[in-house]
């Protein structure tokens, strides 16, 4: 009898689900921010009230989409300047890319050279394709090279840093053979690391080239070329039904490249 | 059988006939794609001579660089920025969680009520935030309204496309044990999803939240408020030394998130 009292009874205290202050006091305190950062931005809810009238006014004036036959060829015109973006930006980036990416992988080249490219690296890719395009435009003036130039230094940013990952994880047994048959420096990249990192760098050109086309709408907005540019002729000029055509046109495109980009990913793979 | 061993084929081929037939298809295509871009790209060669004396003259322009404007001009846009993107990815990831249970099958047993939410989530990301910022500003005026409500509707694509993947990957054991329990829906999704889900809710609140610093600094060329309406009026009024100041801040405050971000994702994940 004396056995069973000694088993001390559960406290009462213990719940199954036990209150969780800390993500309580995390919340409140997200909530007391948004109120802040609201005054602070100078969001209220009257400038909301007001938007939603404009909303519906410019929601009716972007309905139906204009599809008339000149708006139609300027469309055109600014998709295929944006598609010749994409794929020269691309094709350049890549090209630059691959030296780039190789000297940046730590088991390929040698340390001073792989931190000065990883720097260069992080150099590229820390600056928006816009503010590129800007200094392009600067540069070279306005215009459809300047978007390329742009698109092909955010290109090298991205593909680099991921064709140096993809080189540093390769198995450096192929290399060792290679080299110890006394093949130089070119041969080896070729027979050993080539092959072994085609497969995800393929998969990253590809969706470098979706990006790349979704980006080339963004560079023309500041005059580097494309359909940005039309875009931003047409909102300028309050031309809402031919915008809704112009986005309605990118979505597509984007969709269709990337249904065209998982293709060609399959193919390679 | 000898005679079907006999028709095998004497030198082997990594990739079978019709790999062999698509594969130069596909290379025909790229070819043909890149010289009709090079051969019909608007490049116009003055433009392209005077680029090198144009780059000279940018950076020269710039320096020395006017750090005295950042008082007057920058540090509040600054902190609009921040605050622009921080907004941005809460709206942003409140806005995405409703949209991700939409589109979990598991969650939300409805095809109709899943194709909706999924057409939001790619509707939403294939258009860009500067795209969504035109939008807005046409809708709510100039300022840091537009800019936050840009960032918070692109950023939905990407969220919800992540945290719907994540909900759908829950184990189902928990889940039955509360169903088997009585709990309410409510109650299921709070002690059930959400543990499961946590992790990756966090890691890509933070991971949209470094790319949304990046985005919200150039959304004010357009009229989305930041850092972007500073840099604008330097280049409007062609002071590139306000602008060389602007760029390196943007340059200070993305290596800031990215490092600020690599930290928190390695403390909490």
């Amino acid at each position: 009898m004396a056995g069973v009292s000694d088993v001390p009874a559960p406290s009462p205290a213990r719940r199954a689900f036990p209150p969780n202050w800390p993500l309580r006091i995390g919340l409140v305190a997200l909530a007391l921010y948004v109120f802040y950062a609201s005054s602070i931005l100078n969001i209220t809810w009257a400038r909301f009230v007001e938007g939603f009238g404009h909303g519906g006014r410019f929601l009716s004036r972007m309905f139906p989409p204009n599809f008339a036959a000149d708006k139609l060829a300027l469309l055109y015109s600014g998709m295929f300047e944006s598609l010749q973006i994409a794929i020269l930006a691309t094709v350049f980036g890549i090209l630059f890319s691959v030296p780039l990416g190789l000297a940046a992988a730590r088991n390929l080249s040698f340390a001073p050279l792989a931190w000065f490219t990883r720097g260069l690296i992080a150099l590229l890719r820390s600056f928006h394709p816009v503010i590129l395009a800007i200094l392009f435009v600067k540069a070279v003036g306005f215009g459809a090279l300047a978007g390329v130039l742009a698109l092909i230094v955010a290109s090298m940013g991205f593909l680099s840093k991921l064709i140096a990952e993809a080189a540093e994880e390769i198995s450096m047994k192929q290399m060792e053979a290679i080299r110890a048959t006394g093949a130089p420096f070119l041969s080896v990249l070729v027979i050993a690391v080539a092959p072994q990192i085609m497969p995800r760098f393929i998969g990253f050109s590809a969706y470098q080239l979706d990006s790349n086309l979704r980006n080339s709408a963004l560079v023309g907005l500041v005059g580097g070329g494309g359909i940005g540019a039309t875009l931003f002729t047409a909102f300028q000029r309050f031309d809402y039904d031919f915008v809704l055509t112009i986005v309605l046109a990118i979505i597509f495109t984007v969709t269709v490249g990337e249904i065209l980009s998982g293709w060609m990913r399959r193919l390679f793979q | 059988m000898t005679a079907a061993a006999s028709a095998l084929p004497r030198r082997w081929h990594r990739f079978s006939l019709s790999e062999r037939i698509l594969r130069s298809c596909f290379y025909l295509l790229a070819a043909v794609a890149v010289i009709w871009s090079i051969k019909t790209i608007e490049i116009i060669p003055e433009f392209l001579q005077d680029a090198p004396a144009q780059t000279a003259d940018l950076f020269a322009r710039m320096w020395p660089i006017d750090w005295s404007w950042y008082k007057s001009g920058v540090h509040a846009a600054l902190i609009e920025t921040l605050h622009t993107a921080t907004l941005g990815t809460i709206l942003a990831v409140l806005l995405a969680s409703l949209v991700a249970l939409l589109a979990a099958r598991n969650v939300t047993r409805s095809v109709i009520l899943n194709t909706i939410a999924r057409f939001i989530l790619v509707a939403t990301r294939s258009v860009h935030a500067m795209v969504w910022a035109l939008f807005f500003v046409a809708v709510f005026g100039p300022g840091a309204l537009a800019g936050t409500l840009a960032i918070a509707v692109h950023s939905i694509g990407f969220t919800g496309k992540l945290l719907s993947e994540a909900i759908e990957e829950a184990k189902t054991g928990p889940i039955e044990a509360l169903t088997a329990a009585g709990a309410t829906k409510l109650s299921i999704l709070a002690k059930g999803y959400w543990p499961q889900v946590k992790p990756a809710f966090l890691g890509v609140a933070i991971f949209r939240w470094d790319i949304n610093i990046r985005e919200s600094a150039v959304l004010g060329l357009v009229g989305g408020g930041g850092l972007g309406m500073a840099l604008e009026a330097a280049l409007e009024n062609l002071y590139w030394d306000r602008v060389g100041l602007v760029l390196i801040i943007i340059f200070g405050i993305v290596i800031a998130a990215e490092i600020l971000t690599t930290w928190l994702r390695s403390r909490i994940i």
